[in-house]
């Protein structure tokens, strides 16, 4: 048996996760050069959801020119993220433009055609003394900058940077991990601009008010990158900040696996790491506030890594964001010849994406184009002979082979005691799993039926709340309707009999009812019965006097035919 | 440009189930080598004849079912259990018990189930047992190992043997036949005779009987490659093992001279097999690495119940049956800590 923990050469504890995979990394494909240069496409599609939240509110209409770095869209309330401009030109409509979603789904964007000039609009003033301004203002700042989670979650960075006072932050890690498969984005951003990240780490320690220390978490087939991002601490003289190798192994990356290295403590499951005085901020995260709070300059663009082997030219670029796939996969060289696949994200949780007519976004760190037989389409799924790899290869310790099984069964209670939510869609299981069952998928849609049902039943629950009202009011108006009622009456009884006569509208019906009370006494003595022809004619009723004489003579007869 | 969209994982997968039966019947080879060497030809013809059977059987039901053929056949485990089958049962059993055990445990335990993966019992011991049951003598009517036996059958007398059920003129049934270590302990023991009195008798060799104790290694050795290869983990092994050696040296130590000691249980009858190739079978078994504990555990000692005290003198096959069965419940109840959950807060 292992320890759960080694030490590094330097003495600090590292910590082991269950379960993970070793893959073959494929970085040497995309790293070896160096982050190439923003260029200005032909036109830019930006979505007003690029993150986690409500969608931005659009602040520009069609026909407007705007200047690079302008506002485009507000963050709508608090989990939310503003849009800029990501250069200057025209505003050619807002429109629903697809998306990059494996559905292909559209969404509203904003459509962008640039003008080529690049020209700045007017930019907040850079905070260099940001040390002494209070965190709050430079929270604002990078609310105001639009930044997201860049390593791909996406979760509006200013939320995360205020925990609420009564959340101790006592270490910050700055993940650097890159564990996915071939991605290189922040390999490159931390061997080119450490600087950068390491000055972006100072201003998250003034913001969360970090009492301990901070890690940066590198895993260890990135030697450059530590090197470089050592030094830059050194350079920078950032105190208890310290780079931490760590293994190379999926998914030492994902937020509550670095968590569980770095410091041995565990995520409370639908917990958050601010929960145990944790926060985790992705390198690239910490270039992008940087930039906003020393420079003034908003979220516009981002490293995006183009491998594979079905491009061209792989390597990373910097990116303006809404720029579509197929103009980056054009200047790397375009596609090679018997390409089937475009992936956004890596090979174990990207997404194979169904068009490159789809924007880059700032949560998008790599598209991935897989040469003829790199990837290989694993075939089709044979029945799961239980043998428990997946269990194994999990980093959650779930049970991936229950869960598929309640989920293929639509058992959705029985897939949720199995923890389905705590399922981080690493792809594992998926990977190991010997008869090739895509597990993940099932899960996302055991989830997706979950969250459907929800919805469902919050629906009817909000309906049956309504018709409950409703009764209610219903039946109150009825009682106050009786209530009034009998209030009237009361008041008719206590008024003494005599005064109804005064009433001219009263004393006009009596004087009806007396009239029709006198015309049928009237005719009681002409020996007619009060009939139901009372409304009749005096020649109607001579007829039906007649019809009733001759009927009462043939009525003998009448009796016997009876 | 349009695209095909699979959903993630996209990765180069690196398991198949083929690979994993393969891994399994290549671990097996040894112990095929070294039963030929020490009982004949017997089990060659066996493994044939159920391999044979049995993806006939398997292509029948499936083809019954509607179901397609080639990728189950391919997947080698109907093979598999054929020569579990052939490996736990005498070298020369008549040719139709073979074909009557395949087809009962590829088609009622197996696909009737509802094939790979769904069947809750481990198809070649189910079967090992029905024919047990039903034609005990033939079912433990062993041969003596080649030291102990002066008239090694050819491979022409052994098909007779299998098939016509006729031996070579001058030979009877009793003079190639010999009692397996475990019958010939039990029966001896019943007789009263201590165990070092038994052990001076000729069947015997440094710590199981001549023979076997050295098929008991090969099939270790298949073992310890597929931990190697991982194609299996330690669990069930070691605790099948490990329970059967504690509670055999437990009565041992309380009187040597009537119960025989450890090693003996281990490389005597279908204990070595059954530990690392046949309660190893991840459709029957328990998935939870507390689960795996508890049943190997458990195996282990049902296993040394009823050869000590019950009717048979082995039970490989009756105590994998019934831990069958409780496996479910098992995996129930041990279900690993979910990270995240619980008290599991270090550091």
């Amino acid at each position: 048996m292992t320890l759960p923990y080694s030490h590094t050469p330097n003495g600090r504890v590292l910590w082991t996760f269950e379960g993970g995979v070793h893959l073959p990394d494929m970085k040497s494909l995309s790293n070896g050069t160096a982050i190439a240069q923003a260029e200005i496409p032909s036109r830019l599609v930006l979505p007003l959801q690029q993150h986690i939240g409500q969608p931005a509110e659009p602040l520009v209409k069609a026909g407007d020119r705007v200047l690079k770095g302008e506002k485009i869209a507000r963050g709508a309330g608090i989990v939310s993220a503003s849009l800029h401009a990501p250069t200057s030109g025209l505003i050619r409509e807002i429109a629903h433009h697809r998306i990059p979603h494996a559905s292909g789904l559209t969404a509203p964007c904003i459509l962008l055609e640039p003008d080529g000039e690049g020209r700045w609009g007017e930019l907040p003033p850079p905070m260099p003394e940001f040390a002494g301004l209070d965190p709050g203002k430079v929270i604002e700042r990078i609310r105001w900058a639009g930044i997201v989670g860049m390593g791909g979650a996406t979760f509006p960075s200013a939320v995360k940077l205020a925990p609420g006072p009564e959340r101790a932050i006592h270490t910050l890690i700055i993940n650097g991990a890159e564990c996915e498969p071939y991605i290189t984005c922040d390999d490159r951003l931390m061997r080119e601009r450490a600087d950068k990240i390491v000055k972006g780490i100072r201003i998250l320690r003034h913001v969360l008010d970090v009492t301990g220390e901070c890690l940066i978490g590198i895993e260890d087939n990135k030697p450059e990158a530590i090197v470089a991002m050592r030094q830059a601490l050194d350079e920078e003289k950032l105190e208890a900040t310290e780079v931490v190798v760590i293994p190379t192994l999926y998914p030492s990356g994902g937020e509550k696996q670095l968590i569980r290295i770095l410091t041995g403590r565990e995520v409370p499951s639908r917990g958050i790491p601010a929960h145990i005085g944790i926060v985790c901020h992705n390198v690239a995260t910490a270039a992008a506030v940087a930039d906003a709070v020393l420079e003034g300059r908003p979220l516009i663009s981002r490293v995006v890594t183009l491998t594979g082997g079905g491009i061209a030219q792989p390597g990373n670029r910097e990116v303006l964001l809404g720029t579509l796939a197929s103009d980056l996969i054009a200047w790397q060289g375009g596609y090679l010849p018997g390409v089937d696949r475009l992936i956004l994200g890596g090979p174990m949780m990207g997404q194979a994406l169904g068009s490159d007519q789809v924007p880059i976004t700032k949560g998008g760190n790599c598209l991935l184009v897989p040469g003829p037989g790199e990837l290989p389409d694993p075939g089709p799924a044979i029945a799961c002979i239980r043998c428990g790899r997946c269990a194994d290869a999990c980093p959650m310790q779930l049970l991936p082979q229950q869960m598929y099984w309640y989920a293929r069964a639509r058992d959705m209670d029985k897939v949720q005691e199995y923890n389905l939510f705590d399922c981080i869609e690493c792809g594992c299981c998926s990977h190991v799993c010997p008869s090739r069952i895509p597990l993940v998928q099932y899960y996302r849609f055991a989830k997706t039926s979950i969250w459907g049902l929800e919805a469902e039943r919050r629906k009817s629950e909000r309906a049956r709340q309504r018709h409950e009202s409703r009764q209610q009011r219903l039946e109150r108006q009825e009682q106050e309707r009786k209530a009034k009622l009998r209030k009237k009456n009361e008041a008719l009884q206590d008024k003494p009999a005599a005064e109804p006569a005064a009433d001219p509208k009263k004393a006009a019906i009596e004087a009806a009812l007396q009239r029709a009370k006198e015309k049928k006494a009237k005719l009681a003595q002409e020996g007619v019965a009060p009939q139901n022809t009372a409304q009749l004619t005096e020649a109607q009723q001579r007829q039906i006097r007649e019809a009733d004489q001759r009927r009462a003579e043939a009525a003998p007869h009448n009796e016997t035919s009876e | 440009m349009e695209f095909q969209t699979l959903s993630s994982p996209h990765s180069e997968r690196v398991n198949s189930v083929s690979e994993v039966m393969s891994q399994v019947l290549l671990a097996l080879l040894p112990a095929i080598i070294a039963m030929t060497y020490y009982f004949g030809w017997g089990l060659l013809i066996k493994l044939v004849l159920a391999s044979l059977t049995a993806l006939a059987a398997e292509a029948a039901m499936l083809w019954v079912r509607s179901r397609p053929i080639c990728p189950a056949l391919l997947d080698l485990s109907a093979i598999l259990t054929a020569w579990l089958f052939a490996l736990a049962t005498p070298p020369l059993l008549p040719w139709w018990m073979t074909v009557l055990g395949m087809l009962f445990a590829i088609i009622l335990v197996k696909q009737l189930y509802g094939g790979l993966g769904y069947n809750p019992f481990n198809p070649a011991m189910a079967a090992y047992v029905l024919l047990l049951i039903s034609y005990p003598v033939e079912m433990t009517s062993w041969l003596s190992p080649r030291m102990l036996n002066e008239h090694l059958l050819g491979f022409g007398e052994t098909l007779g043997a299998i098939f016509q059920g006729t031996l070579p003129a001058g030979l009877t049934w009793d003079s190639i036949a010999g009692a397996t270590p475990l019958n010939e302990m039990r029966l001896q023991l019943g007789m009263n005779h201590t165990v070092s009195e038994i052990r001076q008798g000729p069947l015997w060799g440094s710590y199981g009987a001549k023979g076997w104790e050295w098929i008991g290694n090969w099939i270790l050795l298949g073992g310890l490659w597929m931990l190697y290869k991982r194609t299996i983990t330690w669990h069930i092994p070691a605790s099948m093992l490990g329970s059967l050696l504690l509670v055999s040296l437990f009565f041992f130590s309380l009187d040597p001279e009537t119960h025989p000691f450890g090693l003996f249980h281990l490389f005597s009858g279908g204990a070595m097999l059954g530990a690392f190739f046949i309660a190893t079978d991840p459709v029957t078994a328990s998935t939870t690495k507390r689960g795996q504990l508890i049943y190997g555990a458990a195996i282990g000692l049902i296993v040394y119940i009823i050869r000590t005290w019950g009717g048979y003198p082995d039970a490989v096959a009756f105590a994998v049956l019934l831990l069958n069965l409780a496996a479910p419940t098992i995996d129930y109840y041990t279900q690993p800590r979910v990270v995240g959950q619980g008290d599991g807060q270090h550091g």
